[in-house]
């Protein structure tokens, strides 16, 4: 609580017409290799934002590089119209499946618990009413019968359930995922995708890397395409043309059919 | 039996604080998979020693003061993985490349030192080669009860910041999202580790404190799925190492003390690999055959 009351989290009414989250002239350079060049863009204040582009094209990277975990050449990123420092309580992450080693020794339970810390504050003893706060997001994933098994024995689905029930503990106002939908199993799938819906339902913003052209215009109202640089951004039915897809991913996406129009 | 002496007490508790903190300590490095970069730090403790010795020569200081030496351990320690991380960042050698240039630069700066020393007529640097090896039989009462003090500070720092170390050590770019200043509990837990293996050089010496920091917490991790339980079992397997090394090289006089305690603790481990219920190789082959038994039972063959 105390860490929320300090952080003077700020949040404009929806009508002020600020996005959820601003970046300008945001460029990364992995030694002297750059990765992403330029990128301004505005994400809008509410719904689902899939980040889509080829392998390489820095989408991953983009999400890091706003969260602050690689550092950026240039650029400026502003949470709700203020300095990302300043609004961290409102954020939310969803890293890779494979950042961690699953065979650190903690259950379900606790890992999901981490997702309240911030909330409990430095150096304060886990209480009651986290862990079940914690138990109450395991369950919204579907995996409350498993919250006392040793994450390594999870499969890669609930190991990312598991991820997931995490950052809803965090309570957050604006989420990032990192290709939260790789490699899960379809009942994963499914309920990964309800929660992105219930999320958005509530008003929250989800910006989620995504890596099936298939799925997005099923699931995300926003598209951000990256290919080092933006190559567009906007409404899904906007953004997701074939011209565009073209010079995101060149001559493979020719083919790819889109979805109803 | 006969009775324990004081100066066997004295050595035995003091040894048994080292291993506790030890123990509780090195989980977090065995976690992070920080266990090379703690070697890299022991072993780069050398130059710092004989350089503070020479310092203290020259400024007229007695260059065997404990807490010169001990000062001039942890700086040329600290040196050494700064080193290390500056190396990582700013190049693209990978961390273990970084680790084994380090650790022997430092550790062969050291010896080199360490014969010039000897070398000079004034100095009297006989204690200096006890850092390397360790020599538990010459511990006084007041450097035992410094190494309870450790413990005392080492499982205090734990207790109080359990969630900010599980935290870290699990997901650090998660902490880092979520604003956590993951710097700064970094350097707490380096700083531990500075600590332990400073304080313990003197026991155990230089070249195995990096087992009393990393068995214990390899023996624990057989028994449980729970860092809290970890911690405390790595630390009782750190103790009883230390507790028992102790007191074997106490009885046999020409054993020495660093090397009997890492023996014990390597038992231990080895019998943790061997019977410990869920993770150990005898519970996993047991499993297996069962398994298999069940199968062909059932008629499934392939």
């Amino acid at each position: 609580m105390l860490q929320r009351l300090l952080s003077d989290n700020f949040i404009p009414s929806a009508d002020a017409g600020v996005g959820a989250l601003a970046v300008s002239g945001l460029s990364v350079a992995y030694h002297q290799r750059l990765v992403l060049r330029d990128i301004t863009w505005t994400a809008p204040a509410h719904g689902l934002v899939a980040i889509v582009g080829p392998n390489g094209a820095g989408k991953s990277t983009f999400l890091k590089a706003v969260l602050g975990l690689v550092p950026a050449l240039t650029g400026n990123i502003e949470i709700y119209g203020r300095p990302l420092k300043r609004q961290r309580a409102l954020i939310g992450y969803v890293p890779q499946r494979e950042s961690v080693d699953w065979d650190f020794p903690v259950s379900a339970l606790d890992v999901v618990t981490m997702g309240r810390y911030g909330l409990i504050g430095w150096g304060r003893r886990i209480t009651g009413k986290h862990r079940a706060a914690a138990m109450q997001a395991l369950d919204r994933v579907g995996m409350a019968d498993l919250a006392h098994r040793q994450i390594g024995q999870l499969s890669g689905g609930q190991q990312q359930r598991v991820f997931l029930a995490r950052a809803l503990a965090q309570e957050a106002r604006l989420y990032f995922m990192d290709e939260p939908l790789a490699g899960v199993d379809a009942a994963t799938e499914q309920t990964i995708l309800a929660v992105l819906r219930e999320l958005d339902a509530e008003g929250r913003t989800v910006i989620c890397v995504h890596h099936d052209l298939q799925t997005v215009a099923e699931t995300f109202d926003h598209v951000l395409m990256l290919n080092g640089e933006l190559v567009a951004a906007g409404p899904v039915y906007e953004a997701l043309t074939e011209d565009n897809l073209r010079r995101a991913y060149g001559q493979r996406a020719s083919g790819l059919r889109l979805g109803p129009r | 039996m006969e009775m324990v002496g004081h100066n066997t007490l004295v050595v035995l508790l003091g040894a048994t604080a080292l291993g506790l903190a030890a123990g509780m300590v090195g989980c977090f490095m065995v976690l992070r998979r920080r266990a090379l970069v703690s070697d890299a730090l022991s072993h780069a403790t050398l130059p710092g020693i004989v350089t503070a010795f020479l310092t203290g020569l020259a400024l007229g200081i007695d260059g065997r003061s404990l807490p010169l030496l001990l000062a001039g351990a942890a700086i040329s320690g600290v040196i050494a993985v700064l080193t290390i991380q500056a190396i990582k960042r700013w190049t693209r050698l990978t961390e273990d490349a970084a680790i084994g240039a380090v650790l022997s630069v430092f550790f062969g700066a050291g010896v080199v030192l360490l014969s010039v020393v000897q070398e000079l007529p004034a100095a009297n640097a006989a204690g200096l080669k006890g850092f390397i090896f360790g020599q538990t039989a010459a511990m006084r009462s007041g450097e035992a009860m410094g190494l309870g003090a450790l413990a005392l500070v080492a499982a205090a720092l734990i207790w109080l910041f359990f969630k900010e170390f599980r935290l870290l050590a699990f997901d650090e770019g998660f902490a880092r999202a979520a604003g956590w200043p993951t710097g700064r509990i970094d350097l707490a837990l380096m700083a531990l580790v500075t600590l332990v293996t400073v304080v313990g050089l003197q026991t155990v010496g230089l070249v195995l404190i990096i087992a009393l920091l990393i068995t214990p917490a390899a023996t624990a991790r057989f028994w449980t799925d729970d860092l809290a339980a970890m911690l405390i079992i790595a630390g009782g397997v750190g103790a009883v190492s230390g507790g028992v090394g102790a007191l074997l090289s106490s009885r046999f006089a020409d054993l020495p003390a660093g090397a009997i305690i890492v023996l014990v603790a390597t038992s231990l481990f080895f019998i943790s690999l061997i019977i410990a219920p869920s993770r150990g190789l005898l519970g996993r082959s047991l499993r297996r055959a069962r398994l298999r038994r069940a199968l062909l039972a059932r008629g499934i063959t392939g």
